[in-house]
């Protein structure tokens, strides 16, 4: 930040000649921590993915090997897949959830729209390691709900079977974010004047045409954001695949079955750091490319104002 | 479906109430209570009870204090100390980075500097960069400095919040007049003095906003702990949990403590609650404040 320091910023012009240097004190304490924990680990991190470990001859230059077998790793590509597959589904269905939750409390309709819109937002409190033990067991067979219906039904249903555990983690996720969303865009419609639902109102407007014509449109810039957050959260879904399978046995979670669960697999138990590092990188990389994807779209609809 | 004719008998700002939709929603309120129900139910069982019972029903003794009593000294009290390490963790974390964020989105907004534009770019850009693809690096960089197993390993992360940063850059752009600052400068206050006994007030409602989210997830972050500690004694309490949870797991072979790993967890969201329901109300004038600005 040495440099950072220097008030270099006169050239911008006499008026104000004092601001430039108070803006950088301001700015430095910020940007000191943001590149060690930001830009330095990630350049460390581009400068490891050369790297490997091998046995002999300990960490060894291998320049690109470590992308090119990324490029080729099927485990990679299985966990890139299911986390896109969960994502198409998971996203739209909880982002519409949100936003029919927001229009319902911001129609004042209801009654205690208070605690309906205070309990909805709770789960966002709760940690997803404490949500995925809940969910866990309440979904489980062993002691959960399924196991007794289950029993007295006769049945044979496992929401943690390979082919269903998928399913009961977008269960969890809906659980912990709907609320979350729901308050982004209920905060919007609230920034909605009062004066045009009464306009809208003189007009002889209904309530569907008022959703229409002014609520939705209100929406679409928190719709942007919520769709970036929510599929840079569901890419890297991590926590509830690792402590699932504590939890119960032959859920079908694998060591690779999210990236990030393989990245962290990768350093941690098989000390692959390098490899490690290669995944975190292009992950990183699948992901803000999505996400620009999304925003680009997203914001060519809003102003082409469809 | 609301009849529209009700609005004759009803205003704009206070139409009739519909049942139908109160049903609706509350059904979605149903399925977000469900497992905190469950939660607190079994956190009333003991291991027997809790292995035996049908799970929203209640077990044939109620051993809440029992189980609070044995959590808090089960493996000699390692509970209070991971609590003590969450809440340092929470306290300096959310903190710091509200302060930080402050101090850089008044700067982005209100003073001039060279690189403004660069810096803006760089740090709205690393929003969209997932935290957890970004822990690794950390990680694998504290390492090679000799950090980790240490707090600040936990704590420096959390001290910068760009998404904070980015609230807290809009709603100073709105809130704080800058013929305020303006005047507080003609009247001779250096630029910190200004900042703090001016615009810092101002803000207080989107410093709620952004401490309450720094809080949150700081007390749920469960990934960086993870990989950055490996003493327990440094554990924060999501961590420690799964360490219990895994004791009598299948793939473990100790003795099974499910009724502690449930007491622990309720215990562990206890708090959080109280926080946001307490801080609601500030946090909600925050959201009006953006409301009536935006």
């Amino acid at each position: 930040m040495a440099q950072a320091r220097q008030p270099d910023a006169a050239a911008r012009g006499p008026r104000k000649p004092r601001r430039p240097q108070a803006g950088l004190a301001f700015i430095a304490p910020f940007a000191a921590l943001f590149a060690l924990v930001f830009i330095v680990p990630i350049l460390y991190a581009a400068y490891l993915s050369f790297f490997q470990d091998r046995l002999v001859g300990g960490t060894t230059f291998v320049g690109l090997d470590n992308y090119t077998k990324l490029v080729r790793d099927p485990q990679f590509w299985d966990g890139v897949a299911r986390v896109a597959r969960f994502t198409l589904v998971q996203v739209p269905i909880m982002l519409v959830l949100s936003m029919a939750l927001a229009l319902a409390l911001d129609s004042m309709r209801l009654h205690g729209t208070k605690f309906l819109r205070v309990t909805i937002f709770l789960p966002y409190a709760v940690p997803a390691i404490v949500s995925t033990l809940m969910w866990g067991f309440l979904l489980g067979v062993k002691y959960g709900l399924f196991g007794s219906l289950n029993k007295a039904l006769g049945t044979d249903f496992d929401p943690f079977s390979p082919g269903t555990t998928l399913i009961s983690i977008g269960v969890m996720v809906t659980w912990a974010f709907t609320g979350f969303n729901m308050l982004i865009f209920y905060a919007a419609l609230k920034a909605v004047p009062r004066e045009l639902y009464e306009a809208a109102a003189i007009d002889g407007a209904n309530e569907l045409q008022v959703v229409r014509a002014i609520k939705l449109p209100a929406l679409r810039g928190s719709l942007v954001v919520t769709v970036i957050f929510s599929i840079i959260g569901t890419f890297q879904m991590f926590n509830e695949p690792q402590i699932l399978p504590s939890m119960v046995a032959n859920s079908g979670v694998t060591t690779f079955y999210t990236p990030n669960l393989y990245a962290y697999n990768l350093a941690f138990t098989g000390s692959q750091q390098g490899y490690a590092a290669a995944l975190a990188l292009v992950m990183a990389a699948i992901t803000i490319a999505v996400a620009y994807a999304v925003q680009i779209r997203g914001l060519r609809n809003a102003s082409s104002g469809r | 479906m609301p009849r529209p004719a009700a609005s004759r008998l009803h205003t704009v700002g206070n139409p009739r109430k519909s049942t139908t939709l109160t049903v609706m929603t509350a059904l979605f309120t149903l399925y977000c209570l469900l497992p905190l129900v469950w939660l607190v139910i079994n956190a009333t069982k003991s291991q027997a009870d809790f292995v035996s019972t049908f799970g929203l029903g209640p077990g044939h003794e109620f051993a809440l204090w029992d189980n609070i009593a044995q959590v808090f000294t089960y493996q000699d009290g390692i509970f209070a100390r991971w609590l003590l390490n969450t809440v340092l963790y929470v306290v300096v974390g959310a903190t710091v980075s509200t302060f930080l964020a402050a101090l850089g989105g008044y700067a982005l907004a209100k003073l001039d500097f060279t690189g403004k534009r660069v810096f803006l770019l760089v740090v709205l850009g690393s929003i969209s960069v997932p935290g957890i693809a970004l822990a690794i690096p950390q990680f694998l960089l504290f390492a090679q400095l000799g950090m980790t197993d240490t707090p600040w390993a936990v704590l420096i992360p959390s001290f910068i919040n760009p998404f904070g940063l980015y609230l807290m850059w809009v709603f100073t752009a709105e809130a704080v007049p800058s013929g305020l600052l303006e005047a507080a400068k003609i009247d001779g206050a250096g630029e910190f003095r200004t900042f703090l006994q001016i615009a810092l007030p101002l803000l207080a409602p989107a410093g709620v906003t952004v401490l309450l989210f720094s809080f949150v997830s700081i007390w749920n972050n469960y990934f960086l702990p993870l990989i950055m500690l490996k003493d327990p004694d440094w554990y924060p309490l999501t961590v420690g949990i799964n360490q219990w949870n895994k004791l009598g797991s299948s793939a473990g072979n100790g003795a099974l403590v499910q009724n502690l790993v449930i007491t622990s967890a309720l215990l562990t969201i206890v708090p959080l609650i109280i926080a946001f329901l307490s801080l609601q109300r500030y946090w909600q004038s925050g959201l009006a404040l953006g409301a009536v600005k935006g």
